[in-house]
């Protein structure tokens, strides 16, 4: 789309897009072919020698073992993130667009932990099931079940993913509600009249017609899980206990600013950037076909 | 709804409410835990409902800080996450509704590119380019600086997108008429595009003074003087600090503290909080 009525100025278009241009080369295009540049780079411990090596540092990060266990609890954090988070907003979606009266107060209890930063949420979840004085993980210890996120592994990565959860539930339950309240209610009406019950109604014509709006926060979901949790993991484990929980993005933080692995913390920021371009690819198409739809 | 079920709408109800408790939950025991002494949340089970050092809590955190992480005021912290939230989230308004301006209403060399340099940021966020992009902040001498908390974060791709898709809706006819009245693209801008867009500048205000506030592995790179650290840095500074014996109502007062103005600007604001985040989709 353009528009037909311009202004002709030779010098102030250049001079109104000069800020934004001059941001995004100084620190989006600058930095990532920086990184590019790094990841064939090896640099001694002491920071004065640098070779060319190659793919050296992609090798060695697809022969190292601490990547593929990082890998594969990313892969396992964004599954659980992804799933947990949009079946639980789209049950209390479907249940609140259920409800006449009353439904704008419930909306207003659900959205705001979108304004809790994911660091906090860790913090929140973190103090709740603290081993000392957590007062769920008391509870459970009542019920006979022993919760140690300090010591335990698999119940940190558990508790990480609660936490991400909460913090991208109203998200996911804002953009159900508004897809639930698009859906034409002479649809629902017509089926109701030829005698289908609610449980019916909902998996031949709800769901399906929610399904571009499902595939949607999906993809949010899964950036989100990749890319938005750093604050969760350091806000509540930092990656452990033994690297239980380190993701991804957390170990390209680890690897070049604790680390000092400059080589392979760029490998691994490219690879991570093949995968947010992937991802944002297949959000855009799908949004073209939305247009459509 | 279609058909009158009461078991069901009973039902909904419950499921909702049940939701509503376990996602407030955690907040509520934030606030309860800053409103007990130190011993008492020490000793496990910890008290569900309020103690009377709330007043006691709030003035030591805000005044002198968590001694056992480090040494600034809450205040101080409080004033840093605001000075970063309002730039961030104004410097993100301005240079995005100028460049859509541009993009919308002027024809010149490369304004394709400059639109798809925009656009590729979206694919660029800071988790995958951490370390150089520290380097170009270093090198700028920018680290420890408000500049540096805030102006690298201010490119908005879907900020300048939001603008132009405002822009292209505005009709013809009103810049048609502007010029043959005399005026430039300037006064123009002022005195007809500018007061249109408020709906959409209020939404966009919302959502990226939240992105702003509850920014959190940028500060964590960019200060090393405690005096530029943010609310949120202190909350998870203080609850992961190893060597001590955690005083549990001070780190949730200032976990509390931390939270409150996104949250409220969210609770007033909740119609342009909801139309910034469906038409901005992140």
């Amino acid at each position: 789309m353009e528009k037909r009525v311009t202004f002709n100025e030779k010098t102030l278009p250049y001079l109104l897009v000069l800020p934004q241009i001059a941001i995004t080369i100084a620190f989006f295009f600058w930095p990532s072919w920086q990184a590019i540049y790094q990841s064939v780079l090896l640099e001694d411990a002491f920071g004065g020698n640098t070779r060319f090596v190659w793919f050296d540092n992609f090798a060695h990060l697809f022969r190292d073992p601490a990547y593929y266990r990082s890998a594969m609890i990313t892969a396992v954090f964004s599954l659980l993130v992804a799933g947990l988070g949009l079946s639980i907003s789209l049950l209390l979606a479907v249940m609140a667009d259920r409800i006449v009266r009353g439904a704008t107060a419930y909306k207003a209890f659900l959205v705001w932990p979108y304004a809790v930063a994911p660091a906090v949420a860790g913090v929140l979840w973190g103090f709740l099931f603290n081993p000392a004085v957590g007062i769920v993980a008391w509870t459970l210890r009542i019920f006979g079940y022993e919760f140690n996120y300090v010591l335990n592994g698999g119940q940190a990565l558990a508790l990480i993913v609660f936490a991400a959860v909460w913090s991208q539930i109203s998200y996911n339950f804002l953009f159900f509600l508004a897809g639930l309240q698009s859906i034409p209610k002479s649809l629902i009406e017509a089926a109701a009249i030829d005698g289908a019950g609610p449980g019916r109604r909902f998996w031949t014509i709800i769901f399906p017609l929610l399904s571009p709006t499902g595939f949607f926060l999906l993809v949010v979901n899964v950036i989100y899980a990749f890319f938005g949790t750093f604050g969760v993991v350091d806000g509540l484990t930092k990656g452990g206990p033994a690297k239980a929980t380190e993701i991804l993005v957390f170990k390209v933080y680890n690897d070049g600013f604790r680390g000092q692995d400059l080589g392979g913390s760029a490998a691994q920021s490219v690879i991570l950037m093949a995968i947010v371009i992937l991802l944002t690819v297949v959000q855009f198409r799908f949004i073209e076909r939305k247009v459509h739809y | 709804m279609v058909e009158n079920r009461p078991w069901l709408t009973i039902f909904s109800h419950l499921v909702v409410l049940i939701g509503v408790a376990i996602i407030a939950f955690p907040v509520w025991m934030t606030f309860v835990a800053s409103t007990h002494d130190a011993q008492t949340m020490l000793r496990s089970p910890v008290p569900v409902l309020p103690g009377p050092h709330l007043l006691k809590n709030y003035s030591e955190i805000l005044t002198q800080g968590y001694a056992r992480t480090s040494g600034i005021p809450l205040t101080i912290a409080l004033f840093n996450s605001m000075v970063m939230a309002l730039g961030i989230c104004i410097g993100k308004i301005v240079i995005s509704i100028i460049a859509a301006f541009a993009i919308v209403y002027f024809r010149f060399p490369f304004r394709m590119a400059a639109f798809w340099a925009i656009f590729v940021t979206l694919m660029l966020p800071v988790e995958v380019r951490i370390v150089p992009t520290y380097g170009v902040v270093a090198g700028l001498g920018m680290v420890d600086t408000y500049s540096g908390l805030i102006i690298p974060l201010i490119a908005s791709a879907t900020a300048t997108f939001l603008f132009r898709q405002f822009f292209l809706s505005v009709p013809d006819e009103l810049a048609e008429a502007s010029r043959v009245d005399g005026a430039g693209p300037v006064r123009f801008f002022f005195d007809i595009l500018l007061p249109m867009s408020r709906t959409t500048i209020a939404a966009l205000f919302v959502i990226q003074f939240i992105y702003g506030w509850n920014q959190y592995l940028w500060p964590l790179l960019v200060t090393n003087k405690e005096s530029f650290y943010t609310a949120v840095m202190l909350v998870a500074r203080q609850a992961t600090a190893v060597d001590a014996t955690p005083s549990w109502n001070l780190i949730m007062a200032t976990a509390m503290l931390a939270m409150l103005p996104p949250v409220l600007v969210v609770v007033f604001m909740q119609r342009q909080f909801v139309r910034g985040l469906v038409e901005t989709e992140k």
